[in-house]
């Protein structure tokens, strides 16, 4: 494949993927019975008893209007496209009014961004070190061992391992907060300090689930890779067994990683949003768990598009990382 | 049976005995009279571990056991539904896109990899508090989370297929007569179907994982007494804080181990079917 063919395959699959997606979040809330502004208004009429019904008309305009639903179905959709993907505008946060949920997400997402990201490259650059060592030397008992616990940890969610870890940690040892209570009014150092002891244990959950999928791919590759007919050439040229691993098996493995990889961040950054459910860590997870509560429709529309978007572009990057690793796509 | 028990590796042999005791615990014992574990205040709240009570009761005063056999016989079924459709779906729109070939072939591939990459958390969480407010069942649950279940395997099929496809005797088979659609089901399908066996379990874990992580938003219907919902309840009466750690620490336990043997089980499949085409 040449290279610009690549990349255009690439960019074009990213566009795909988020156009569909964005399409699916605003067809669904459209296809279902239940009516966010009805549901709004019967909220309001039980919390406040009797309301006027000239009011109440006023009021279900100014919501239509501000969830987006005047008009014909078509001019809908293309404002939802043109304001929500090209400006992220998703309109005033219902739970917070009058802030934007632009401005709200801005200021949670690299929470997120920052836990999904950081644990997910940490786990691929342990993972698959452990992985490669285990796959080298797949009969010794070290290496039986690691994929076993790699296998006992990686089917499990991860919010079993981070409530796991908060009963165990936090809980009954007592070494770390139950809940991450991050100080961003007191000067960097307090917030820095915070930051990093109310993020150990969500950092730990992630990295402990996302490295156990890459042991379990990278030493099926390695041993398979370390069986080819080049590497018993290699052998036989007498080449050290540490050149062997790195420049032969390593080399060859560590492709079909990087493409793991960018598939792994999408479930990583959905693992991001459980984990900080259970330890009230301030990211995206923790927006839309409290707009949910509060049917803060707007915020979780903005949640959901920025989620897409983001864990699309993250992959998209490291794709096209890819070319500059596999030199068979750069010159052919 | 026999034969093919001497031949399995460890991890599919542990996995089997794993999946099967919750299969017997989720469609055997499940069928035992016992009182309604849904119900609060059955029995005093808070009890330890006793002969009467095998692992104690809640602090709404249900019986953690009975609660725990109904909750593996909700998520299991709800699992097997979904894999079942997802599996279905997917096994057909694989083999459709590998032998059309062409036009159809590049559109359903497209939606099919979209589907495979997209989060699929995000429209799930939006789907499902939409419904939050309407009576859903475990069916338009599972519904729901099928959505998501069908592009992997019709992924790998789609490949299976492409590969078969230029075989000698698929060949030998067109060539005496045999039409497009007969060779799909009779010489295709059974490759397809050992194939997708381990899809299907694998859709079944998915499937139990995702309802469980919307259970602890607090979108798994509020009337199904799933693992996932068993958790979220315990979290949500504060069983951590009360240090109750029977009623919390059951269905982590159980879903756990459930996990952890369906993925030896798939793993296991996989390579003792490795092994049996000679690899």
């Amino acid at each position: 494949m040449k290279f610009r063919q690549f990349l255009l395959s690439r960019v074009l699959a990213w566009a795909i993927t988020i156009f569909i997606g964005v399409t699916f979040i605003f067809f669904i809330p459209r296809m279902f019975p239940s009516d966010p502004v009805e549901n709004m208004i019967g909220r309001m009429v039980n919390l406040s008893g009797n309301m006027d019904p000239a009011q109440m008309d006023a009021l279900r305009t100014t919501l239509r209007r501000q969830f987006g639903l005047e008009g014909s179905l078509l001019s809908q959709y293309g404002s939802f496209l043109w304001k929500g993907l090209l400006h992220f505008d998703f309109g005033p946060s219902l739970m917070s009014y009058p802030t934007p949920v632009n401005e709200i997400i801005g200021r949670n997402l690299p929470y997120t961004m920052g836990l999904s990201i950081i644990s997910t490259l940490v786990a691929w650059l342990f993972g698959n070190t452990i992985g490669l060592l285990a796959g080298f030397r797949k009969n010794a008992r070290s290496s039986k061992i690691l994929e076993g616990i790699a296998i006992c940890i990686y089917p499990i969610p991860y919010f079993i391992i981070a409530l796991i870890f908060q009963i165990v940690f936090a809980f009954v040892l007592g070494w770390f907060p139950i809940q991450t209570n991050i100080l961003t009014n007191q000067g960097f150092g307090v917030w820095f300090s915070t930051l990093i002891q109310g993020s150990v244990l969500p950092f730990l959950a992630m990295f402990l689930v996302g490295m156990g999928w890459q042991i379990i791919s990278m030493k099926s590759l390695a041993s398979t890779t370390a069986e080819e007919d080049f590497v018993l050439f290699a052998r036989y040229r007498g080449l050290s067994e540490k050149t062997i691993g790195l420049s032969y098996v390593f080399r060859n493995s560590i492709l079909t990683q990087i493409t793991a990889l960018a598939m792994s961040l999408g479930g990583a950054f959905s693992g991001s949003i459980m984990t900080e459910i259970i330890f009230t860590y301030p990211g995206v997870g923790q927006l839309i768990n409290g707009a949910i509560l509060q049917s803060d429709y707007n915020m979780i529309l903005g949640c959901i598009t920025i989620s897409i978007v983001a864990v699309s572009t993250a992959t998209l990057i490291v794709d096209l990382v890819y070319p500059f690793i596999d030199p068979r796509i750069r010159y052919a | 049976m026999k034969k093919f028990w001497k031949n399995a590796n460890v991890r599919l042999k542990m996995g089997i005995i794993i999946t099967a005791i919750f299969f017997i615990i989720g469609f055997v014992v499940y069928f035992i009279p016992h009182q309604d574990p849904f119900l609060y205040n059955t029995y005093p709240p808070k009890l330890g571990m006793s002969a009467e009570h095998w692992l104690g009761t809640t602090g709404m005063g249900q019986d953690i056991v009975w609660q725990l056999v109904e909750a593996i016989h909700n998520s299991l079924t709800m699992g097997l539904i979904v894999a079942f459709i997802g599996t279905t779906v997917g096994v057909f729109v694989g083999l459709l896109a590998g032998f059309a070939g062409g036009a159809l072939d590049r559109v359903l591939t497209v939606i099919t990899d979209t589907f495979v990459v997209i989060p699929s958390l995000p429209i799930l969480i939006l789907m499902t508090s939409l419904m939050r407010n309407s009576n859903s069942t475990v069916v338009l649950m599972a519904l729901v989370l099928a959505m998501f279940a069908w592009a992997w395997p019709s992924r790998q099929i789609r490949s299976m297929a492409l590969t078969i496809k230029e075989r000698d005797f698929i060949h030998t088979a067109k060539f005496s007569g045999e039409g497009t659609l007969q060779i799909v089901a009779t010489e295709i399908l059974p490759f397809a179907l050992t194939w997708s066996l381990s899809n299907f379990m694998n859709a079944v874990l998915s499937a139990i994982g995702q309802e469980s992580s919307l259970a602890v938003l607090g979108l798994s219907p509020a009337n199904l007494l799933s693992l996932g919902n068993m958790i979220q309840w315990a979290r949500g009466r504060n069983a951590i804080f009360t240090q109750q750690w029977l009623w919390i620490g059951t269905p982590i336990v159980a879903t756990v181990i459930l996990f952890i043997g369906l993925f030896l089980l798939i793993t296991g499949y996989n390579d003792y079917l490795s092994m049996k085409r000679g690899r």
